[in-house]
């Protein structure tokens, strides 16, 4: 399973990684227009967390027993049958934070636009390279198979 | 005779044939089941009700589950009797199917209160899709405008929220000096407390209803209720929501062991060899408190389903326990609360820390012994229980930290270096419940 994998030493708590996530989940695309023009406002799916000197973005592992699968109310957290990476299905989220709970490293936010789901990292499904790793200034961030 | 027999199609039938398949791609496995569909999202049927969801995104898991692993299902069907000794069931049609290994994953069912006028037209339980169908039947056709639910539990609080959104006048009626008493301590209740009322929800609490009175024009239909200090409560309709217990009747006269719940070991297996429980209907060791009980929760059922179905194929494989673990998000109060949570105070050698914000309507409040978290509530501000559910699960000792689990802006980043890479690379790879 290829995962996002961070070096922690390599990361000086920018924030780009959160910028282009959400960029990347925007309607446009574009970073320009989706923070100025596009309503809901786009949001990021991985969360920088900085508790200093330490600074590191967290994003889903998709883990290989994934506790948030099991714990699901809704079916929306899956495995996805072809790629093997734990996929969230909006349409099917009801909120309940279950995931959130189970979670062990905190990856499930709440979704800022609308309480009532969640969302994470999906490893920018259909692009071959996630965004936060794509455009870390510091290559703090790298996609492996390890 | 079928190879593994499943009675009940829910939660913990989905877990179990999961399992099962991951073992054995081609035994024989038929699941029954009294309700007209396959397994739904239960917890969803508040959503159902208010209008929120359709049938068709709560067919749990996925809609070709179960066509996909291959399971003969017998939908509709009441199971009626279990013959131990000849390994069979008998359905309700008098059929009969034989067994090698049989799980029990009958859930629970809703406590309904013997009270003076509860078989009046208009008194619900909600535990079903077909009650959220009845009750949106009746609000339509006599437009209801009041409800009464008695009960603050998940499931009291669920159904107010569902019918808070369809536009009735609900009162919340609770025996306890709070609501989810027991999940939640005075402080967390009265944030969500203060979200209901927002809504328009009356909640009268320390009071029990006595009896249900009839309508002036038709006695045989609600009007409202009648409570322990002799106030009457206008209403058209009233919902139960008590509280449930596990469903035992298929196995209350048989040699299986019944203590509150099916009695199982910690594989999942009850005491009569190739019987096995799981979900609702079991009761399991709890790994928080270091006893036997009952949890009536989603994720425990599909993971207990699980294990039981790993063992049921022959695996032996150990089932770590049960912790008391809600999640909830209603009336906008994201809430988590896991494991001790409902005691405060320092005493029996339990450490309280607590943070209480009121203007942010944030609250978290943990529990410690011995260093070690026992239990975690928090409120508004959530999305740091998983990593604190995980060092609690793990017994980590977070004596060292521990004032920054409750700080605003705890995360994986508070821990110690080594601790916080072990959890994010390891957990990971790690297997919580299948085998290695
Ligand atoms: C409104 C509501 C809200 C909830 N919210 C939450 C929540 O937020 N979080 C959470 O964790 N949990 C929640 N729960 C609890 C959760 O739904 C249950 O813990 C879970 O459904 C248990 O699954 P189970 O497989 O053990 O059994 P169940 O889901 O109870 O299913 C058992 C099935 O077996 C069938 N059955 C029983 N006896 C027989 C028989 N003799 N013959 C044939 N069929 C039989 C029943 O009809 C039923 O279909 C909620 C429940 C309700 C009702
Ligand atoms: S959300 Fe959390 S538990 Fe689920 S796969 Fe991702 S890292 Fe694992
Ligand atoms: S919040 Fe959504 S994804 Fe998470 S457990 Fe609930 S329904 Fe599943």
């Amino acid at each position: 399973m290829k995962r996002v994998y961070v070096n922690e030493e390599l990361c000086m708590g920018c924030g780009l990684c959160e910028v282009y996530c959400a960029v990347q989940h925007s309607k446009s695309r574009d970073l320009l227009k989706a923070f100025k023009r596009e309503t809901p406002k786009p949001v990021s799916r991985i969360k920088l967390l900085q508790e200093k000197p330490v600074s590191f973005p967290v994003q889903c592992k998709s883990c290989r027993d994934p506790l948030c699968v099991s714990a699901c109310l809704s079916g929306a957290m899956h495995v996805d049958e072809k790629t093997g990476s734990v996929i969230h299905d909006e349409e099917r989220c009801i909120g309940c934070l279950t995931c959130v709970m189970v979670c062990p490293i905190g990856a499930v936010r709440i979704n800022p636009n609308n309480s009532e789901t969640v969302i994470k990292c999906d490893l920018c499904q259909g692009s071959e390279i996630p965004a936060c790793v794509k455009f870390c200034p510091n290559e703090a961030l790298t996609l492996e198979e390890r | 005779m079928v190879k593994y027999v499943i009675i009940g199609c829910s939660a913990g039938a989905v877990g179990a044939v999961e399992a099962i398949r991951e073992l054995d791609p081609v035994g024989d496995i038929a699941v029954i089941s009294e309700e007209p569909i396959p397994a739904y999202s239960r917890p969803m049927i508040g959503k159902y009700l208010s209008g929120e969801v359709n049938l068709e995104n709560m067919i749990f898991p996925s809609k070709n589950f179960w066509e996909k692993q291959k399971v003969q299902l017998f939908l509709g069907k009441k199971a009626v009797k279990l013959d131990l000794t000849r390994k069979e069931i008998e359905l309700e049609d008098a059929e009969k199917i034989g067994f090698d290994k049989l799980l029990i994953a009958t859930g629970s069912k809703p406590i309904i209160p013997n009270i003076e006028g509860v078989t009046k037209k208009g008194v619900y339980t909600f535990t079903r899709i077909a009650d959220a169908e009845h009750i949106r039947e009746t609000v339509y056709a006599i437009k209801a405008q009041k409800a009464v639910v008695v009960g603050v539990g998940l499931i009291g609080i669920t159904v107010t929220e569902a019918l808070a959104k369809l536009g009735l006048k609900v009162t919340l009626i609770g025996r306890r000096d709070r609501v989810l008493n027991q999940v939640l301590d005075q402080k967390a209740a009265g944030i969500l407390e203060e979200a209901m009322r927002k809504e328009g929800v009356c909640i009268v609490k320390g009071r029990t209803v006595q009896r249900i009175l009839g309508r002036k024009d038709n006695d045989d239909m609600v009007g409202g209720v009648l409570l322990d200090d002799g106030s009457a409560i206008e209403c058209d309709l009233v919902v139960f929501a008590v509280g449930v217990v596990p469903r035992t009747e298929l196995v209350i006269n048989t040699e299986l062991k019944i203590n509150n719940g099916v009695l199982t070991d910690r594989f999942t297996r009850t005491n009569i060899p190739d019987v096995y429980a799981c979900g609702d209907v079991a009761e399991t060791y709890d790994f928080v408190v270091g006893k036997q009980r009952v949890l009536a929760l989603w994720p425990l059922a599909r993971i207990s389903g699980r294990v039981a179905g790993y063992n049921m194929a022959g695996l032996k494989l150990e089932y770590p326990g049960v912790a008391s673990m809600t999640a909830l998000n209603h009336f906008g109060v994201p809430i988590i609360s896991v494991g001790l949570t409902t005691q405060s105070g320092d005493s029996e050698g339990y450490e309280t820390l607590v943070f209480h914000d009121q203007k942010r309507r944030i609250y978290r409040k943990i529990m410690l012994k011995s260093g070690k978290i026992m239990g975690m509530t928090l409120v508004g501000d959530v999305e740091r229980a998983g990593v604190i559910f995980h060092l609690m699960k793990n017994k980590v000792n977070v004596e060292d930290f521990k004032h920054k689990l409750i700080a605003d802006n705890f995360s994986l980043a508070s821990l110690p270096e080594t601790l916080r890479k072990q959890l994010i690379w390891e957990v990971c790879n790690e297997f919580h419940y299948s085998p290695k």
